[in-house]
């Protein structure tokens, strides 16, 4: 394979594709509302009319507004409808040969805030092409960059693209990408590793499940370009079992690929060799935390430990690894593309770029975003969101999963960067935005999470593993009425605890909802404790009743 | 759909074992790809019994106690047998938010059944999920690997129900 002939696969898609494309969303949101019903509906009744040589029906990937689907969108006029069955189809059709005929379906705004807001990087094509299908990845200027990545830059430059770019991890931590790539190109080892964490496990989170689904080659391109930049022959990606489609997509994505030369040996006729492995996981939260993820594709249990070594060092198999998440590779195409400095350009002084959020919860218009780092909360939940049904209020937004906290409505002004959210106690995380409304008690809310982290603690540290249990009792009892303002001390004295003592990052955030809580919303916690009277907690008796044990 | 029989005792005569043995040779024996492997044992027995785990642990010459310890780590691996059908109610943030615990008191107070519980019948099981992704159709639940969203309390019993003996 050589650049002409990928360019050739790109002329040849392009002079086929037929006037009229109708473009019908084939992700999981879609497909779970029927969507493959509306797609052989949509089908039928273009052959019925024999309009087969001017209009194609295309299946593509998320179209984003995942709470109206299944969504269809005709290009090149930009009508979208949305909740399309499939007895609406042929209405659709007669639509575009005749204008006074009328569509059974609801016709959506495509200028809608929702979309007119977004800036699209990492969901380029999401929508747009047929993930399924090499052909239109490559029509739209996919692989050339891998191509130009082997043929005219070295890998020192490219870290270099990356590191000026700004990009930051998009898998919660916001660690400098170039940074962790310089690191593990300077190690010195015969073997070297790229693995893609695809553990997306922070409920309403569903970003990455959307870009595999999507553009699975974009996330392939990536993943080929870091490995020419850090020198490995290797990479896996590791997802969670409980996304079947993206799995499947995954690895007709990486078939295809391999036969036209693009990863396998000898990529694009250089000396550089790429082979991709895809490892299924089998439900545990904690193996998105990236040593415990190593444990799992070594084939044990998903136990996380300490670091150093980092994975830079020493990963999978003791050799060095570079672990990034789905949507930090889907971002490197597109700068090595149009260069570090345009990517700096978009974005907030520290945090560069956009961020593909799922905004979920009580809020009108659900589905996914990807909006420039430092817009606003406002403008993403009331704008684009469209704020909450039924005339409610927002009481809080909730970012970064049980790992994360909650910003209260007063704070909605936040531009959402990893900065302003860290000094609000929470994290910009994978991306899930969930708005809360005045009717969720936010202490519930905090058992939630707690549920979650207790249910999801690996039990390797005892202050992970019996501080989790401990919080989601005394939340519980909290809720249920029947704690005194002494619990409510050993909640906070616990919950910083389990903040400083535990091994890996799922017990050092597991508090943060609680804390996040208590710092705004401390007066739903003293409403359900109310009059229960008790002396406060004193932490003397505790630290002598601790001595008196350990003397033992 | 996914097969209840008890596996027979002797690997030999049963055939689903030899399913097993592809899996295990596609991945030449190696013991990293023990996930993989009680993956396909799941899908072909529907759960994990013992002595698929102790034939797994000889196979790819590695301690029961490795397997073993792999298997229940996992939230997905079973070891005990499920429903023929089942119901999973996801319990993700924004399901949460938007109602899922209602879903699960409806099933309770209406057909008795509780997460993890098999009905009497051994017809359904009713399980619940971290998150399926599906935010943007809160609630969500999975029915026989179909998802179905916007799920109302009243739903959820009628399509336990349809399973059910009179």
């Amino acid at each position: 394979m050589e650049l002409k002939e990928l360019i050739n696969i790109a002329e040849q898609q392009r002079n086929n594709a037929k006037k009229i494309r109708i473009r019908c969303c084939s992700a999981a949101g879609c497909i779970s509302s029927d969507s493959p019903a509306v797609k052989k509906g949509l089908e039928n009744a273009v052959k019925a009319a024999g309009l087969e040589d001017s209009i194609e029906v295309a299946s593509v990937g998320c179209m984003k507004f995942c709470g109206r689907g299944p969504l269809v969108q005709i290009d090149p006029i930009g009508t979208i409808y949305e909740q399309v069955k499939p007895e609406d189809t042929a209405s659709i059709v007669a639509a575009l040969n005749d204008q006074e005929a009328e569509v059974t379906a609801t016709v959506g705004d495509e200028n809608h805030p929702f979309f007119s807001h977004q800036k699209t990087i990492v969901l380029e094509n999401s929508g747009h092409i047929d993930p399924q299908k090499i052909e239109e990845y490559i029509a739209a200027g996919g692989y050339q960059q891998l191509y130009r990545v082997i043929y005219e830059k070295t890998p020192e430059a490219v870290i270099d693209e990356i590191t000026r770019s700004g990009l930051r991890g998009r898998g919660g931590a916001g660690y400098p990408t170039g940074l962790k790539w310089a690191t593990v190109a300077k190690m010195d080892s015969q073997q070297k590793y790229v693995i893609c964490n695809a553990d997306e496990g922070d409920p309403g989170a569903f970003m990455d499940r959307a870009v595999l689904e999507s553009d699975p080659h974009k996330v392939l391109e990536g993943m080929a370009i870091a490995a020419y930049a850090i020198g490995a022959n290797a990479g896996y990606i590791y997802i969670r079992a409980e996304y079947p489609l993206a799995i499947d997509r995954l690895q007709k994505a990486i078939k295809q690929a391999k036969k036209l030369g693009i990863l396998g040996s000898q990529i694009f006729d250089s000396a550089f060799d790429f082979k991709i492995e895809i490892r299924v996981g089998a439900g545990a939260y904690v193996c998105g935390e990236e040593t415990a993820l190593i444990a799992s594709i070594e084939g044990k249990r998903g136990n996380p430990r300490p670091r150093p070594p980092y994975p830079a060092q020493s990963g999978l198999w003791g050799y060095p690894t570079l672990i990034n998440n789905v949507e930090s590779f889907a971002n490197i195409a597109p700068i090595v593309r149009e260069g570090a400095e345009w990517y700096s350009s978009i974005g907030t002084e520290k945090s560069k770029g956009t961020k593909v959020f799922a905004l979920t919860g009580k809020v009108k218009n659900t589905g996914l975003i990807e909006v420039p780092m430092g817009t606003t909360l406002r403008e993403i939940v009331y704008e684009m969101g469209g704020g909450i049904p039924d005339g409610g209020v927002v009481k809080a937004v909730q970012t970064g999963g049980p790992s994360g906290g909650c910003i209260p409505a007063s704070e909605i002004d936040t531009p959402v960067d990893y900065e302003n959210l860290r000094k609000l106690g929470t994290i910009v995380g994978s991306g899930g935005i969930i708005v809360i409304d005045n009717q969720t008690n936010m202490v519930d809310v905090a058992k939630f999470y707690m549920e979650f982290s207790e249910q999801e603690s690996c039990g390797k540290c005892v202050p992970c593993r019996a501080g989790t249990v401990q919080m989601h009792e005394l939340l519980t009892k909290i809720f249920d009425r029947k704690a005194t303002l002494a619990d409510l001390d050993k909640l906070e004295a616990l919950c910083r605890m389990v903040k400083d003592m535990s091994l890996c990052g799922l017990g050092q955030t597991a508090p943060n909802p609680v804390l996040s809580t208590l710092r705004f919303f401390r007066e739903e916690y003293l409403e359900l404790i109310g009059d229960n009277q008790e002396l406060r907690f004193n932490p003397t008796i505790v630290s002598k009743h601790l001595s008196g044990v350990s003397h033992r | 759909m996914q097969s209840v029989v008890a596996p027979t005792k002797n690997p030999d005569r049963d055939k689903r074992f030899k399913v097993l043995d592809v899996t295990m040779k596609r991945n030449q024996y190696r013991q990293d790809a023990l996930i993989e492997v009680l993956h396909k044992a799941q899908e072909i027995f529907g759960y994990l019994e013992e002595n698929v785990l102790t034939y797994i642990a000889k196979e790819l010459k590695l301690p029961l106690s490795r397997v073993y310890g792999v298997a229940t780590f996992y939230h997905l691996f079973q070891l005990k047998p499920k429903g023929d059908r089942t119901f999973v109610v996801c319990l993700g943030t924004a399901c949460y938010v938007k109602g899922a615990k209602e879903l699960l008191e409806a099933l309770e107070n209406n057909v008795q059944l509780r997460p993890g519980e098999t009905t009497p019948d051994g017809e359904v099981s009713l399980m619940t999920a971290r998150c399926i992704g599906a935010c943007g159709i809160a609630p969500a639940a999975v029915f026989d690997g179909r998802v179905c969203g916007k799920q109302l309390p009243s739903e959820v019993v009628a399509t336990i129900k349809n399973c059910l003996p009179e």
